[in-house]
């Protein structure tokens, strides 16, 4: 493991991540030049900026689904900015929970089942897991329709799925990009409440969004233009930097 | 369950979730794999079969046997053996038997026929037969099974009796009412006692040429002692033809030489042959080894059985493409699918083991299809006509086996293409 210099509260730490895509002959695209970032444990961050300023490049690198093209990340202490896929593919399934503007659920799978999913790659017997799962349902609300299909499902509930599933695995870490992008202003809230609850029971998060009020919500608000983070506004004191909640669940 | 195999059946358990998804289309994809399969299964046990039933006829011909027959010469020489009266004189003789005995090494005893067509007659029914004049020994080497009473005796022979041995297709027909035994029939000019019935295994073999053309019933023998034959019938024998009468001049139809091993039959062959040939000039004789039927039986059945090894592969071959081809298409289908759960943790090793499972549920299915219709196809054949067919297990474990590699080997290429996608690109795709 990393014993890079870093304070060992810190879940995410950036130093000077680059991205760039490599669009073949000259053309390179530099989706991210040179970001510096450090994350709390139990904070909620929220991305804002322009389209094409890099919002998704970094949550998705946040969120181990890419590799920086420069630069280092500590996820939780570990450098993993130069992972096997494999070991990406781990750190993913057990430190993050991801929560996508399309909810991105698995069409063939009851609600039930689309929350299991990464036990199973967990090497997790879902068995075991039963009542626990069940419970998320029920903290999302769901508890009448574990055996019913994404498709029987209304958009919001069909996010709060996506929001049960991001915390089956008790992540470190919930990255949502623009959540309610796809919802009606009154359910984007009730998921938003979700995601504040969330928040305020420990975990930390990272929003990316297009909304004001949205980002409101969050601790810190990150401007991002041109693939760096331009600005950052503090809406609201962190929470203690030892990962307690900063207000009792 | 471990946890392990827990895992395992789950991913089964999804494989054929999303295949249900796409019913008809699994089903289509499967169906190259089920008539593969299915037509393996079904041809080999065709081909056992007709191969088995050509074996048996082979082997109750007595592997320890060489079967020598009186052949009408061909056409230039009858000529040449025109003798005296203008009677044919051609085929085997009692010194061919004689010197077969006396001179070949591992004889154990030559048996002599003489083949004789003519009708059999008691009281009113009058039917077509074949009179053959033999020795009493002659069921232990072709097979004969009394039914009743007894064989000829050697005392029969001895006194030239007029007896007689009738199979009991025959005395069915010549006494419908009536018991045979110690009744007399007449043939030609004589009449001879019923002594036995017997019944016959290996029925072709004792048709003569001329009978097996003319389409005779095959178990009207009429079995009486060699010597009785000799003295009744003369050697000089006339029958109708369709030019007119012919007169042959036959010592006797066949001689049937069993050796004291199968392993002599094959020395003993050329054997015959060079002593034979020493003797009869023409080609009027044939010689039928049984024991190299059976091995030229088996020669052909094993090319066969590569011939059809070879279209099965072929079509399993087609099959394993067409599953590859829609396999490909699933994997484009389910990209998004794919990013979602690479998101959640899986590895690449889970998404290539996912697609792979999938293809092998669908050649297994088909396969496990496959040999159920090919069990009951050959069943289908053989009801309907008169066909023998044989479902060997071979067939079944090689057929099965041979659609499960197909899964793997035509799997493997769509799901590695799966797990190769890149997670974020697979999220976006729509
Ligand atoms: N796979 C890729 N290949 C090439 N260029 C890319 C790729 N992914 C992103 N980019 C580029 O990187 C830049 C940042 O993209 P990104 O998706 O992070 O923007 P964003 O801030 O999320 O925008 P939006 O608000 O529209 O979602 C853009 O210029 C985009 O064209
Ligand atoms: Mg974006």
């Amino acid at each position: 493991m990393s014993t890079a210099p870093h304070p060992p509260e810190a879940i995410i730490r950036f130093v000077g991540i680059e991205k760039r895509y490599d669009l073949g002959g000259e053309a390179e695209v530099r989706a991210l030049r040179g970001v510096d970032l450090t994350v709390n444990p139990g904070s909620y961050v929220a991305i804002m900026g322009p389209s094409g300023s890099g919002k998704s490049t970094m949550l998705n690198l946040i969120g181990c689904l890419d590799r920086p093209t420069a630069g280092s990340y500590f996820l939780g202490g570990t450098d993993v900015s130069r992972m096997p896929d494999d070991e990406l593919s781990e750190a993913r399934g057990r430190m993050i929970g991801f929560i996508f503007q399309s909810y991105n659920l698995i069409a063939q799978l009851t609600v039930i089942e689309n929350i299991q999913v990464p036990l199973l790659y967990q090497g997790q017997d879902t068995r075991n897991f039963e009542e626990h799962c069940v419970k998320l349902a029920e903290l999302v609300g769901l508890g009448d329709r574990l055996h019913h299909r994404p498709n029987q499902l209304s958009g919001g509930q069909q996010q709060r799925v996506a929001i049960a599933r991001s915390l089956v695995n008790d992540p470190l870490l919930i990255l949502a990009d623009e959540p309610t992008g796809n919802l009606d202003s009154r359910t984007g809230r009730e998921v938003l409440d979700l995601i504040d609850r969330l928040n305020v029971a420990g975990k930390t998060i990272v929003l990316v969004t297009h909304d004001d009020k949205v980002a409101t919500r969050a601790h810190r608000v990150l401007h991002m233009k041109d693939g760096l983070i331009e600005r950052e506004v503090l809406n609201r004191p962190l929470p203690r930097t030892n990962g307690e909640p900063a207000v009792p669940a | 369950m471990n946890p392990l195999s827990f895992q395992f059946l789950s991913t089964v358990r999804l494989g054929v979730k999303s295949l249900m998804l796409h019913k008809l289309r699994s089903v289509l994809t499967m169906l190259g794999i089920i008539f593969g399969v299915c037509s393996v299964i079904a041809m080999l046990a065709i081909g056992e079969g007709a191969s088995y039933a050509a074996q048996e006829e082979i082997k109750k011909l007595g592997s320890e046997n060489i079967i020598l027959r009186s052949l009408k010469p061909p056409d230039d020489a009858k000529l040449a053996g025109l003798g005296r009266g203008g009677a044919l004189d051609y085929g085997l003789t009692y010194q061919d038997g004689a010197r077969i005995q006396a001179t070949i090494p591992g004889v154990r005893r030559v048996l002599p026929a003489r083949i004789v067509r003519e009708n059999v007659i008691f009281g009113p029914n009058s039917i077509p037969c074949q009179v053959i004049g033999t020795l009493p020994f002659y069921p232990e080497i072709v097979g004969l099974e009394v039914v009743r009473g007894r064989f000829l005796t050697e005392t029969d022979e001895r006194n030239t009796d007029n007896v007689c041995v009738l199979t009991v297709g025959l005395a069915q027909r010549l006494f419908p009412y009536q018991d045979p035994l110690d009744h007399s029939v007449k043939v030609d000019a004589f009449y001879y006692r019923v002594v036995g019935l017997v019944r016959e295994r290996n029925l072709p073999e004792h048709r003569t040429q001329q009978a097996a053309m003319e389409g005779e019933p095959l178990d009207n023998n009429v079995y009486i002692p060699l010597a009785t034959a000799r003295t009744r019938f003369g050697e000089v024998l006339v029958r109708r033809s369709a030019g007119g009468f012919e007169a042959e001049k036959v010592e006797l139809h066949e001689l049937r030489v069993q050796m004291k091993s199968t392993e002599s039959v094959e020395t003993a062959d050329p054997q015959i042959k060079t002593l034979l040939n020493r003797f009869h000039s023409k080609n009027d004789y044939e010689i039928i080894v049984p024991l190299q039927l059976l091995r030229q039986a088996e020669r052909t059945k094993r090319i066969f059985n590569v011939v059809l090894g070879s279209i099965a592969a072929i079509s399993l071959l087609v099959g394993g493409i067409g599953i590859m081809n829609i396999m490909l298409a699933t994997v484009t289908e389910r990209t998004r699918e794919i990013g979602i759960r690479r998101a959640l943790g899986a590895k690449r090793r889970d998404i290539t083991l996912q697609f792979l499972v999938e293809t092998v549920v669908l050649s297994v299915g088909g396969g496990l299809i496959g040999v159920a219709l090919g069990i009951v196809t050959p069943l289908v054949v053989s009801s309907l006509t008169d066909m023998k067919t044989i479902v060997t297990l071979w067939s079944v474990l090689v057929a099965f086996g041979i659609s499960g590699a197909v899964g793997i080997v035509f799997g493997l290429y769509p799901a590695k293409a799966a797990a190769q996608l890149d997670p974020i690109e697979a999220l976006r795709h729509e």
